[in-house]
């Protein structure tokens, strides 16, 4: 029998080592493969066995029930068993999802590469090699492909720049400085199928001219560390990477740098000067990171799951991808459910599901059984979407004509009982403490931001004091050098905006 | 040129300029912070908001920081824009957040740039009630004050002292609200020109430690154009007093000079002029030997006795002015006269004379040495003897970044994006010194020997770049590869530089120096020299033709004379310590005319107390023979005055006529007499010179307490002074229009501008370019080609003996400098060095007393190992400390 346990950091973080070793007592002589993480997180830790060719799975599993577990199983009725999930792929799908850039994740053992090849692997990377650079780039286009970061810019676009200006030496900079609360997709990704981005890297690089890759990784993701080092190394050794990859004599190799902890260091500009070993401070655009960026290079500065969608993009079609999702919002998002809400996890679905949708019908709604009252879509720097604004359909446009925005995915569920005044002023704090600390409207302004919150919370001059933050938010979000601190009135004024009444503010603003 | 609309206003512009310095150079109020014209744009601080419309039918416009927005063609502004204004008050608002609101105890008051931002943007009244943050200061050592709570993190700082000036112990620490500007432990800061934080810092973060610990307001500074007499570069200062006592040193803008910075020597080097034991009345020695005060009357009588009898020969100064040397020339007749220098040094300094007479089109000023593509430095450590000129190499170093910016279409205001396209690319310098320099860091090659293999070095470069110069045999092959790499990078730079100097007391470096600008001339028009000498008017020295120290000496030990008259030297500095000790037994009378009590003054029968600089008014020709005036800065409680005032009275004592009675007869008369000085007169306007029928003023337009200042004297308001000898007044009156000639320019300041490097932008053609009325000085060098190369020298191959390398210390070798309180406790503990091999030989080991005898004087002093010196070269540190002035060692004894 072989038993599929997950070893991504979030389900060893509630047991998964311990079932896995309670497993090895229990079935002695059964296989025990350890892979990523389907993203079920309310099923961790889930054990997956393969019957009748198909994966079945039980969850969340603790170390208690094991032993019945596997009795269950040997026993031939594995769907007696009160934790019996049924098929996986048959959950994912009938939830909708559309496993394309997590497609491997969670099913194959992470540095495995054998079973890499075996689920498809390097099939992007030949058809990248067997064409010109242009060719790959028109594809990346042509598919839609946005940045996955947060920002939304065309991937195909920025590549296209990169491979157009004229450079002895490129680069491409993996950010993996996943720092925003409510978001895993990166680590998910690179702990448990870390061959996908380094193919997605090779692909940029060979399209762009780029030889050399970074990888940004935030300091906080040692496993992730881990497993791409070993990843790469393994890379390596078949041709993944190197100087003559897949047999092609096209040469691209990637390092990993860690970062210190700074949040500020996942906006790329100052990832770059932290990259380059200087203070992380932010620089001014333009120049453009693809014309002079890491060292003043051209510079492929994507986000993991950006570079991770490209294999799949060209292993199929453009066109594939491109089907999925909305107007402009094409393929899949990688959506990361957190927050008070009953099934949390990371969703891959095409882009144009309501945010209804995605968190009463898949997240099941709040965990706490109460009404769900709002929730940040997009990182701390995102804006609160009261329930009423549920009915918006996920895409960068239709979330940015209600002042919200998709980020990187990561969607934190709020039920009745939050206070929307002290959810903006974390929003404030968190600017304030991850201020670079080099302009003034990010630096002071979210200090002053804070003050003039306790001050309407305290009952001081209430509308005035509203209005006052409204003219600090209208400035920091005109006035500040970065999007750290250009972004981060958002969640105020929605806060403020949404959800007057927190602020004891009588008469609400006209928003739409 | 661009044409872009500021607030309705069409205007020709440079497009490769931002909007904001273009707007400064129009004369707009427009706030700023980061910005700077010689660190450019960030666009950090946020606070020169703008408007910018897309066309004439865009109404709505956008936000622009004006630092950030080139000046392109046909683009459209508005600064009186309400919504930019709001932002631009807001920026402030948020800026003052955490600042203490101490102006009342702060140093910076009054020229502040943050007073200024704030009254400019109208932020009257504070909002804030959350609690400030603090930080701990720290003891920056003896020139600068830390007061971190006052910053308000424009990060100017940093970038002029780690990006401009290459120093790297001082740093942004911390993060977000909490940035923090210092150093990792309390000290001084490492870097030479650390000073210029002082005015760099738009706020009261760093402030004048000097200034600071004698207080006064800069509307209370009584203030003169002067030029900084610690080298011989020449810098512009605005010196500041308050009741007869010098309190500091400021920048005054030169646009081809020093323009916005001095070097720490400079700055805080002036604190000679205000010690307590510096000769303030006449004196003579009494009969139990010691100094004694007598009245003036008495004074001049003793010395007229002294000189009468014609056996006294006067010793001039290169740390005078021209006018005091000239007089103590006319007082003793020009037979009877020498120049000051030591014999090698004034060696040396003719034959810089002689270059820039050849290569009078080709020198550089230390501005355009900032744009010089290849650069060549022959025997100089110019760290040490000419810091200012580090800091402009420095630049041209950096050059490349600009050049490859343009290259990669980076628009040149646009600092980040130019220090990243220029990363560790530099232009080439080539150092030959004795040994390592502090400019190490930047060099492409250095290359260490004594000053004859320097010299040989060089010659090979000139017979290199062109056949016909001689070339030197004997020359080992490694120094032969050096000489063509450096020839080949010399001839394929558009803007060559030959920088020399007369530090190692060896004219044939010079000789050699002008041989490589011979033949670099030859192909290369733009090629330039620029020669650095020892002290503020070595040059000058060179110009009166008059014999070396060494006659005066010869002369006495002859038994010719018997009598010496010292203008504001120090023999002792000048030859060896035992012959300058029997000279001075064998004399009847030593006068001495000096502002310092110096080892001679010590010595002395009579002291005329002479009036520094800060006292006095003269002329002084730096090294590339630019003629500058210096004006007094204050009149002195008692009889202390110029060297030249003291010459005229005893000319008057001994029934000569004197011809002039103030500044402007006795420049005639040098004229008149010594023709080669023609030009000094057009140096600065005369005395005699009146705008609008006014005079123009050394006090600040709102100079304090003028009624009250002397109050415990006389309860009368004082009538001010009458100046006789320039055009300046000795009170806040006078000419304060925009017309007033650089030269006369005591301190800047602008309505709405107070702080001195923002105000002089009103005094200036374009923001950071030349004075509208002209950059001060005038060069006086006539062109005289003499023909072919010089011949190469004969060299001496003794081989075996022990070779001397004179080392410079910024802080103590320049001795006026050393006497100021801050600079010397700079200075501490210094060594002989030699190399490793020279110390097994010497059998000594690094921090050893090692004993030498250098040209019959013992010296005594701790070793420390340098191996960047050459075999048998020991590196003797010129300075109080060690020897007290390059005078030809000739012979050394280990």
């Amino acid at each position: 029998m072989k038993y599929f346990i997950p070893k991504d950091s979030a389900a060893v973080s509630i047991g998964a080592e311990q079932v896995a070793d309670a497993l090895t007592v229990a079935a002695p002589d059964a296989e025990i493969v350890r892979t990523g993480s389907r993203g079920l997180y309310w099923l961790e830790p889930l054990v997956e066995i393969e019957h009748d060719g198909r994966r079945i799975g039980f969850g969340p599993i603790e170390t208690d029930e094991v032993s019945g577990l596997v009795e269950t199983i040997l026993g031939g009725k594995p769907e007696s068993h009160p934790k019996y999930v049924g098929r996986i792929e048959q959950l994912l799908r009938d939830q909708g999802q559309q496993r394309l850039t997590f497609a491997r994740c969670g099913v194959i053992e992470p540095i495995d590469f054998d079973a890499f090849m075996a689920h498809g692997g390097t099939a992007g990377l030949r058809t990248a090699l067997d064409q010109s650079g242009q060719t790959t780039i028109d594809a990346v286009k042509e598919s839609g492909l946005r940045g996955r970061g947060g920002a939304g810019f065309p991937a195909g676009i920025k590549w296209q720049t990169v491979h157009d200006t004229p450079g002895a030496e490129k680069f491409v900079v993996c950010n993996a400085d996943e720092g925003d609360s409510g978001t895993f997709a990166d680590r998910m990704l690179m702990e448990g199928d870390p061959f996908t981005l380094l193919e997605g890297m090779a692909i940029a690089g060979v399209a762009t001219g780029a030889t050399r890759g970074y990888i940004y990784l935030r300091s906080e993701y040692p496993d992730a560390f881990q497993t791409l080092n070993e990843a790469i190394n393994i890379a390596r050794r078949h041709n993944l990477l190197g100087s003559n990859i897949l047999g092609s004599g096209k040469s691209f190799d990637v390092e990993i740098r860690l970062g210190a902890g700074a949040y500020i260091c996942g906006e790329e500009t100052s990832m770059l000067e932290s990259l380059e070993g200087k203070r992380g401070l932010v620089r001014f655009k333009p120049p453009l990171p693809a014309i002079q960026g890491f060292q003043s290079k051209p510079t492929v500065i994507n986000n993991v799951i950006t570079l991770s969608s490209v294999p799949t993009i060209l292993a199929h079609s453009a066109a594939t991808y491109h089907s999925l999702g909305i107007n402009k919002s094409r393929g899949t998002l990688t959506l990361q459910l957190s927050g008070n809400v009953a099934r949390p996890g990371l969703y891959e679905i095409p882009f144009g599901a309501t945010l209804e949708h995605v968190i009463n019908e898949l997240g099941g709604g709040s965990a706490s059984g109460r009404p769900v009252r709002t929730a940040q879509v997009g990182g701390p720097l995102g804006a609160y979407v009261p329930a009423s604004h549920f009915d918006t359909p996920i895409g960068y446009e239709e979330l940015g004509e209600r002042n919200a925005m998709v980020g990187h995915g990561g969607v934190v569920v709020f039920d009745d009982t939050v206070n929307m005044a002290e959810q903006a002023r974390f929003a404030m704090e968190f600017c304030d403490l991850e201020s670079c600390g080099k302009c003034t409207p990010c630096r002071v302004g979210s200090v002053r931001a804070q003050e003039v919150i306790d001050q309407i919370v305290a009952g001081h001059d209430i509308e005035a004091n509203a209005d006052l933050l409204r003219e600090l938010m209208e400035l920091m979000a005109q006035g500040s050098l970065c999007a750290h601190g250009g972004m981060a009135p958002a969640p105020v004024l929605s806060a403020l905006n949404h959800f007057s009444e927190d602020f004891g503010v009588r008469e609400p603003a006209e928003i739409n | 040129m661009a044409k872009i609309t500021i607030d309705g206003r069409q205007y020709d512009v440079d497009e490769t300029d931002n909007v904001l310095k273009v707007a400064l150079s129009k004369g707009f109020d427009l706030p700023y912070f980061c910005w700077h014209p010689e660190l450019h744009s960030v666009g950090a601080c946020r606070q020169c908001a703008v408007k910018q419309y897309k066309n004439g039918d865009d109404t709505q416009g956008q936000i622009a920081m004006a630092c950030m927005t080139p000046a392109s063609d046909g683009s459209l502004f508005s600064i009186s824009d309400n919504e930019a204004a709001e932002m631009r008050a807001q920026v402030v608002e948020w800026l003052m957040i955490n600042h203490p609101h101490d102006c009342a105890v702060c140093e910076e008051g009054g020229e502040c740039h943050l007073q200024d931002m704030t009254l400019m943007t109208g932020h009257t009244r504070r909002r804030y009630i959350g609690p400030k943050r603090t930080h701990r200061n720290q003891n920056l050592g003896p020139f600068i004050s830390h007061e971190m709570n006052r910053c308000i993190a424009c990060y100017r700082c940093v970038r002029y002292y780690r990006d401009y000036a290459d120093g790297n112990d001082l740093r942004a620490l911390g993060s977000h609200m909490n940035v923090y500007f210092g150093r990792d432990t309390d000290g001084p800061f490492e870097n030479e020109f650390s000073g210029n934080l002082v005015e760099v810092c738009p706020t009261g973060v760093f402030t004048d430690k000097t200034l600071g610990a004698h207080y006064i307001r800069k509307w209370d500074l009584q203030n003169a154009p002067s030029i900084c007499t610690h080298c011989s570069l020449g810098c512009n200062t605005s010196p500041g007093s308050r009741r007869g006592e010098l309190r500091r040193i400021q920048n005054r803008y030169h646009g081809e000079i020093n323009h916005y910075f001095l070097c720490d020597r400079g700055r805080f080097g002036a604190g000679f002029t205000t010690r307590d034991d510096r000769p303030r009345q006449p004196l003579s020695r009494s009969a139990n030997n010691v100094l004694e005060p007598v009245a003036k009357d008495d004074a001049i009588a003793a010395v007229r006795q002294a000189i009468a009898s014609g056996r006294a020969i006067g010793i001039g100064s290169p740390r005078a002015s021209i006018e005091d040397n000239y007089a103590l020339r006319h007082l003793l007749g020009a037979e009877h006269f020498v120049n000051g220098l030591s014999a090698a040094e004034s060696r040396a300094s003719h034959a810089v004379r002689d270059l820039l007479a050849d290569n009078a089109n080709h020198i550089a000023t230390l501005r355009e040495v900032e744009s010089c593509d290849a650069v060549f430095v022959i025997g100089e450590d110019v760290t040490q003897t000419a810091p200012r000129l580090a800091l402009s190499l420095r630049q041209s170093a950096k050059t490349k970044h600009f050049e490859l910016a343009r290259a990669a279409n980076i628009p040149k205001w646009h600092a980040r994006a130019v220090h990243e396209a220029g990363q560790h690319h530099y232009n080439p310098i080539f150092e030959a010194t004795p040994a390592a320099t502090r400019l190490q860091d930047i060099t492409a090659e250095s290359t260490h020997g004594d000053a004859q293999t320097i010299a040989q070095l060089a010659f090979a470069v000139a017979s290199r770049l062109d056949s016909q110069a001689p070339a030197p045999s004997n020359v080992d092959d490694e120094l032969l590869k050096r000489a063509e790499i450096i020839a080949e990078t010399l001839r394929n730079a558009t803007k060559p530089l030959i920088v020399v100097g007369t530090g190692l007391g060896d004219s044939d470096v010079v000789t050699a120096a002008g041989n490589v600008m011979k033949a670099l001339t030859t192909a290369n028009d733009a090629a330039q020299i620029f020669p650095t000498l020892l002290e503020a008017n070595s040059l000058g020295m060179s110009l009166f033709d008059a014999p070396s120290i060494d006659h005066a000496l010869t002369q006495v030990e002859s038994g010719d004379v018997d009598t010496l008259v010292v203008n504001q030297n120090d023999i002792f500095e000048r030859a060896p310590t035992h012959r300058v000790d029997a000279v001075l037994k064998n004399l009847k009378n030593l006068v001495v005319l000096d502002h310092s009590l110096t080892e001679t003054t010590a010595r002395a029968d009579h002291v005329l107390p002479a009036g520094s600089f800060a006292e006095a008014d003269g002329t002084l020709i730096n090294n590339e023979g630019r003629a500058q005036r210096f004006f007094q800065v204050f009149i002195s409680e008692g009889p202390i005055q110029e060297t030249w005032r003291w010459c005229a009275d005893l000319a008057r004592a001994l029934g000569r006529p004197v011809r002039w009675n103030g500044m402007d007869d006795l420049i005639t008369a040098i004229v008149d007499e010594l023709p080669q000085f023609a030009g000094i007169q057009d140096a600065a306007p005369s005395q005699s010179f009146r705008k609008a029928g006014m005079r123009f003023p050394r006090g600040t337009h709102r100079q304090a307490a003028r009624t009250a200042l002397y109050a415990e004297i006389d309860v009368r308001e004082r009538r001010p002074e009458v100046d006789a000898d320039s055009a300046l007044s000795f009170s806040m009156e006078g000419y304060h229009g925009s017309e007033l000639p650089s030269e006369l320019l005591a301190y800047a300041y602008a309505p709405g501008w107070e702080s001195n490097q923002q105000a002089i932008t009103r005094f200036q053609d374009e923001v950071g370019g030349h004075l509208k009325m002209g950059d001060p000085g005038v060069r006086i060098m006539t062109s005289k080609d003499n023909g072919g190369y010089t011949k190469l020298p004969q060299t001496n191959s003794d081989g075996g003996g022990w070779r001397v390398a004179p080392r410079y210390h910024i802080f103590d070798s320049e001795s006026q400098s050393a006497r100021a309180p801050a600079i010397a406790e700079r200075v501490n503990g210094r060594q002989i060095t030699v190399n490793r091999a020279s110390a097994d030989k010497l059998g000594v080991a690094d921090g050893d007393s090692l004993s030498i005898t250098i040209d019959g004087d013992a010296l005594s002093l701790p070793v420390a190992i340098d191996d960047s010196l050459g075999d048998q070269v020991i590196g003797i540190p010129i300075g109080s400390q060690g020897v007290s002035g390059v005078h030809a060692a000739s012979q050394v004894e280990a």
